[in-house]
């Protein structure tokens, strides 16, 4: 089964490029769409009924959506696989810019919109510098020059994406994306790593208590001046 | 280097083939393209930028020199051949028109400072209301984005192919754009419904439901018609300047530019 994981920001077309990826497949490989969004998604319902493939999605509601997003895709890697997936699309949601859900195995593809400010490369942090392919959407909206800028602050964040712009509402220029698709390898679902460094997690904020104010907290405590406290701190 | 550009023929919007074997445009040739509103002078254009393979709602294929062109073409600005100014007359990027340049000539891998600045003064030859290097560029009118983006085709984009998407909707100075593009080697494509532009070009494609109905080659009798509708459209524009700048038409105005 290949893999290929979607992220990008709120509506930069994820869901748009992903249709366009299925009706270039559906009649060669099976697929199967995971949607992860923090409160509301539409996706597994519009995509199973456009094209009737098997989809599913997962609210990480109070979750930090990439932890969600850790803890579910093993379990969703295992339904796809027993519904004799070929190609597993998993469409990631906004995110906080901390994380990226690519792994290391399969393919990581960003959306970015054309239209987005001129610092998102950047401001995108992992979810840009980590992934395999960047793919601009809405260019029949903008300049060419205008495009070929955002390119460039693409290219200054990540040299070695392979990068390619797509009318997504048309399917526009994605050979060279369907192609990538094509040669991807299989993945082997008991070697599945993120590729980026997850944050340094569990304190006691993240567990849920409520008090202000680093005394009361312990785990990896960040005060108001001065840097992050000693590596674990716990608390005095 | 380029000398030549193939079109090769697709579906129109009923799905049924094109009729023509290929089109060849070559270095040096002004085209135009015309049809009505809808009919795919844009949709060909586009075509045209993004190197075609079948992979757009067309399914043209287009061909440098008669080859497919490599990837690293199709994908690097930096090696596209290729400039084109959009009928979207409207940026989003939040930079200054000379930040913005030098972030396009850097794509283009250009390292020559002066270009910034060269290309801001051609720009203020198209258009009436000067452009600054501080200006932001989303504030930039719709005739002023057009100039400065014809500036940056011309000079940035340096490419021997330009697409131009109905330029004299935006109010600019058409005569000094068509001047300079035809006095190059280039390729210069006119989506136009204007008709000295089209009188003015060699080739002439005509769209009809998505799809090229005719070509046709100037001919004598219209390089003549052309002069005289050039002619007519200098004195119209001669009022349009006097009415910009706030000057009143009188007798004598008329008796002068249409005499
Ligand atoms: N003009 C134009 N519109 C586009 C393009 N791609 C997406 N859109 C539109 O942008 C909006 C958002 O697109 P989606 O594909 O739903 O975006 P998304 O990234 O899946 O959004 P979320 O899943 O909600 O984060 C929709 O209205 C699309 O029709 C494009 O290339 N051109
Ligand atoms: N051969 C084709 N097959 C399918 N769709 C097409 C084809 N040609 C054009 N279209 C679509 O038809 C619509 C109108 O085309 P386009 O924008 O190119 O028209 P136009 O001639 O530039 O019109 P205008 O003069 O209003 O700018 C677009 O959505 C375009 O993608
Ligand atoms: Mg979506
Ligand atoms: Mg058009």
């Amino acid at each position: 089964m290949k893999l290929l994981v979607i992220a990008g920001p709120p509506s930069a077309g994820k869901t748009s490029l992903t249709k366009q990826i299925i009706k270039r497949f559906k009649d060669e490989l099976r697929v199967a769409f995971l949607k992860i969004d923090v409160v509301k998604a539409y996706e597994d319902i519009e995509l199973s009924r456009e094209f009737q493939i098997m989809t599913r999605k997962i609210y990480s509601g109070d979750l930090c959506p990439d932890h969600a997003g850790v803890m579910v895709l093993g379990d969703a890697v295992e339904w796809a696989e027993s519904k004799a997936a070929d190609l597993f699309i998993v469409e990631s949601a906004g995110l906080c810019l901390r994380c990226s859900p690519y792994l290391n195995q399969g393919l990581g593809v960003v959306v970015l919109s054309s239209m987005a400010g001129i610092h998102t490369p950047e401001k995108m942090g992992a979810m840009v510098s980590l992934a395999d392919i960047a793919v601009v959407t809405k260019i029949d909206l903008i300049s060419q020059a205008e495009r070929e800028v955002l390119i460039q602050k693409i290219k200054d964040v990540h040299p070695n994406v392979i990068l390619m712009e797509t009318n997504a509402l048309q399917g526009t220029s994605l050979h060279r994306l369907y192609e990538l698709i094509s040669h991807s390898e299989d993945i082997d679902k008991d070697n599945l790593y993120l590729k980026g460094n997850p944050p340094i997690g569990t304190c006691t904020i993240c567990v849920g208590k409520k008090e202000i104010g680093w005394k009361h907290h312990f785990g990896v405590v960040k005060k108001l001046d001065g840097q992050i406290a000693e590596y674990l701190y716990r608390g005095e | 280097m380029i000398e030549g550009i193939t079109i090769l023929p697709g579906l129109d919007k009923a799905g049924s083939k094109e009729r023509f074997e290929k089109l060849t445009l070559i270095a040096g040739e002004t085209v135009s393209i015309v049809g009505p509103t809808g009919s795919g002078k844009t949709a060909l254009i586009s075509d045209i930028e993004l190197l075609a393979q079948g992979d757009t709602s067309t399914k043209r294929r287009i061909l440098i020199n008669g080859e497919v062109p490599a990837e690293e073409v199709r994908y690097n600005p930096a090696l596209k051949p290729i400039a084109m100014i959009t009928q979207n007359t409207k940026c989003f990027t939040d930079l200054s028109t000379e930040e913005f340049l030098h972030i396009h000539a850097k794509a283009r891998k250009i390292v020559d400072k002066k270009i910034i600045l060269d290309t801001i003064e051609l720009a203020n030859k198209f258009t009436g209301e000067k452009i600054n290097k501080e200006t932001r560029v989303t504030v930039l009118s719709g005739g002023q984005t057009r100039s400065l983006l014809i500036a940056d085709a011309i000079l940035i984009g340096a490419a021997p192919v330009i697409l131009l998407d109905e330029i004299e909707n935006a109010g600019i100075f058409k005569q000094e754009v068509i001047d300079i593009i035809q006095s190059t080697s280039k390729i210069i494509i006119f989506v136009t419904h204007d008709p000295v532009i089209a009188l003015l070009t060699k080739k002439r494609i005509i769209m009809e439901n998505g799809a090229v109905k005719k070509v046709l080659c100037q001919n004598e009798f219209e390089t003549k018609a052309a002069e005289n509708l050039l002619e007519l459209d200098k004195r119209v524009g001669f009022i349009r300047e006097e009415l910009r700048a706030g000057n009143e038409i009188t007798k004598e105005l008329i008796s002068v530019s249409f005499a």
